[in-house]
């Protein structure tokens, strides 16, 4: 830490800008508004405001083209908006939360075995030809379990400390993964195997409006829980004893807002598989726009991270003439912007 | 001393099978700054940790105002005692003034304003807080790019925005260049003036002559000595607790100080 980065001025990405939230939002908008419009067969923004304003009885459509609008908008493209933009929320949001609660930069909803026991629960689900709600179910219960088993491996062995906590989801994860491989050789290589495979690498195709509109508002729960602990996270990320000393139950606090962050994991898991590394650079991203306070940051990141998945999902649906599974482009987009990152915020961590 | 604030008494403590602390018993009052001196891994660090009742000791009970320590709850303890640790890092570039901020936390709940207060008014306190310290100029910039001794500040901002009477301060001194530490200590002086009580762990037996009311040495997992300065720290005692040799000084103002008989 030397005394000349309190000489130099700062540069305007470590100013801290409040402002950016409602900026943010606007992007998020336009952002769903264009990927709406994308795909095989092209809409323009005038078609999507003449839909809804359908919907509230503004303007008439001949019937037959708002038949085409209903299915292209409702069916086709609105469900994997509303996915992909509460994903990459979801994600985003539980990567801030578990970044602040392990005092851990590189803490990703993949600390803790979250992803790989998610991962885990959804691939036996797939293999058990279980139906799309039990793959849900199944994920979610293999999410929580990863994470109670390396908590337990934590506590096993002496007091939960963030090194113990952080060994604890290292040995949890690597358990998972290796539960995952087993089952993939177990599985029927000319059937479930590309199916577990394919889901893996992270997709959004598939996802019903019901069922974008039924995990939407879970994962919006979620994200509200962690911004209820707010607060005493920032207390948190100073240190436990710190915390402690402003009157913060630390353990309450801790398991809560790790029991919220697997939550929301494990719907975004269930939903489209494994979409990686949204969850470690679309905070630190946030962080450096709005600071470090989590009443800003898990809101800035939810944004960011919806907006990033939103045109991640549009790059994977309009680059080739099939498609590419998301989880493929947010690792080829999520390394550099992650390197952009790691440049601007490495002196903080030192 | 009017009366203990907190007390500590007959703790023990053991870690990995091994006693750290083995009946020790301190206490801190109301207007007093109280230093608490040990060789490395004396328990210093532990003791402070049980009169904050992070820890739970093997045996033995701690006081806050007459009150058994581990029948208030967290935050009651938070609303009469901060506490500031020894080099303290943070992760996250927070900014100054958020951390002084914190320091409202136990008295606002999770959501917002302290009770009975605005945020404006939580504002104005933490830019009182910030005027007072004299470091007002860092308001705007990250804890994790100022200086060790400005951090320390932010920290003690913190606990004095927390409104404790009671700061307990785990090596305060360490990292601070000469001129930080002289100011700090006349800062604890003060807080002390205006009726808060102080305690302090440091390595430097001058702190203890020049800044505190009385000294407590740790020695084998007790308090082997405690009293005034003057009759505490003597040079017999200095040898006994860091097994060197040194002569007692006294400048012209009546400060005394140490210096080494011989470094060969």
């Amino acid at each position: 830490m030397s005394n000349a980065s309190c000489i130099e001025a700062r540069p305007p990405w470590r100013r801290r800008a409040p402002g950016a939230l409602p900026l943010l939002a606007v992007v998020l908008v336009l952002s769903a508004a264009g990927a709406m419009t994308l795909g095989r067969y092209p809409l323009s923004l005038g078609d999507l405001l003449a839909f809804f304003g359908a919907r509230l009885h503004l303007v008439s459509l001949a019937p037959e083209r708002d038949d085409l609008l209903r299915n292209l908008i409702l069916e086709i493209r609105a469900p994997r908006v509303i996915a992909a933009a509460s994903i990459g929320a979801a994600l985003s949001v539980a990567g801030a939360a578990f970044q602040s609660v392990f005092r851990n930069p590189l803490a990703s909803p993949g600390l803790l075995g979250a992803l790989g026991g998610s991962c885990f629960g959804a691939a036996l689900a797939l293999l058990l030809g279980l139906s799309w709600a039990a793959v849900q179910g199944l994920s979610f219960i293999g999410g929580l379990a990863a994470v109670a088993l390396g908590v337990g491996v934590a506590n096993a062995f002496g007091a939960a400390s963030m090194i113990t906590l952080v060994l604890g989801g290292m040995i949890s994860g690597a358990f998972f993964t290796a539960l995952l491989s087993a089952l993939k050789y177990m599985a029927d290589p000319y059937d479930q195997l590309p199916t577990i495979v394919y889901w893996l690498m992270g997709s959004l195709t598939g996802i019903s409006l019901s069922q974008a509109l039924t995990a939407a508002p879970a994962m919006l729960a979620g994200i509200a829980a962690l911004l209820a602990l707010a607060r005493p996270m920032d207390a948190l990320a100073m240190g436990e004893d710190e915390a402690r000393s402003l009157g913060v139950p630390v353990g309450l606090v801790r398991y809560g807002a790790i029991a919220a962050a697997t939550f929301i994991t494990a719907l975004a898991v269930s939903l489209a598989g494994m979409i990686g590394w949204i969850g470690l650079f679309a905070p630190h991203f946030a962080r450096l726009v709005v600071g470090p306070r989590n009443a800003l940051l898990l809101p800035a990141s939810a944004l960011v991270g919806a907006i990033f998945l939103i045109g991640a999902d549009c790059l994977a649906r309009s680059l080739v003439k099939g498609e590419i599974p998301i989880g493929i482009v947010t690792e080829l987009l999520g390394i550099p912007a992650f390197l952009l990152v790691l440049r601007r915020s490495r002196r903080s961590w030192t | 001393m009017s009366g203990p604030a907190l007390v500590g008494v007959d703790l023990a403590f053991d870690r990995d099978a091994r006693t750290v602390l083995d009946g020790a018993s301190l206490a801190v009052g109301a207007g007093e700054v109280v230093a608490l001196l040990g060789a490395n891994g004396s328990g210093k660090t532990t003791l402070l940790r049980l009169l904050m009742g992070f820890l739970r000791p093997a045996r033995g009970r701690v006081f806050l105002d007459g009150m058994a320590l581990e029948s208030l709850g967290r935050r009651a303890i938070a609303q009469k005692i901060a506490y500031v640790a020894q080099i303290p890092a943070a992760p996250f570039p927070y900014l100054v003034r958020d951390v002084v901020a914190l320091g409202q936390l136990p008295r606002s709940g999770w959501f917002g304003a302290a009770r009975g207060t605005t945020r404006a008014a939580d504002a104005e306190s933490v830019d009182e807080v910030m005027e007072r310290l004299k470091i007002s100029h860092l308001v705007d910039r990250p804890y994790t790019e100022i200086s060790g001794g400005e951090r320390q500040l932010a920290l003690i901002g913190r606990a004095l925005a927390q409104g404790a009477e009671i700061l307990v301060l785990d090596e305060p001194m360490t990292g601070l260049d000469y001129g930080a530490q002289l100011r700090l200590m006349a800062l604890l002086r003060a807080l002390a003036a205006e009726g808060r009580g102080v305690v302090m762990s440091t390595h430097h037996p001058e702190h203890a002559h020049w800044a505190c009311d009385r000294v407590a040495l740790l020695e084998q997992g007790r308090i082997g000595a405690e009293g005034p300065p003057d009759q505490v720290l003597t040079t017999a005692a200095i040898e006994r607790l860091y097994g060197v040799k040194v002569e007692a000084i006294k400048t012209d103002a009546g400060r005394k100080a140490f210096a080494p008989l011989n470094l060969g």
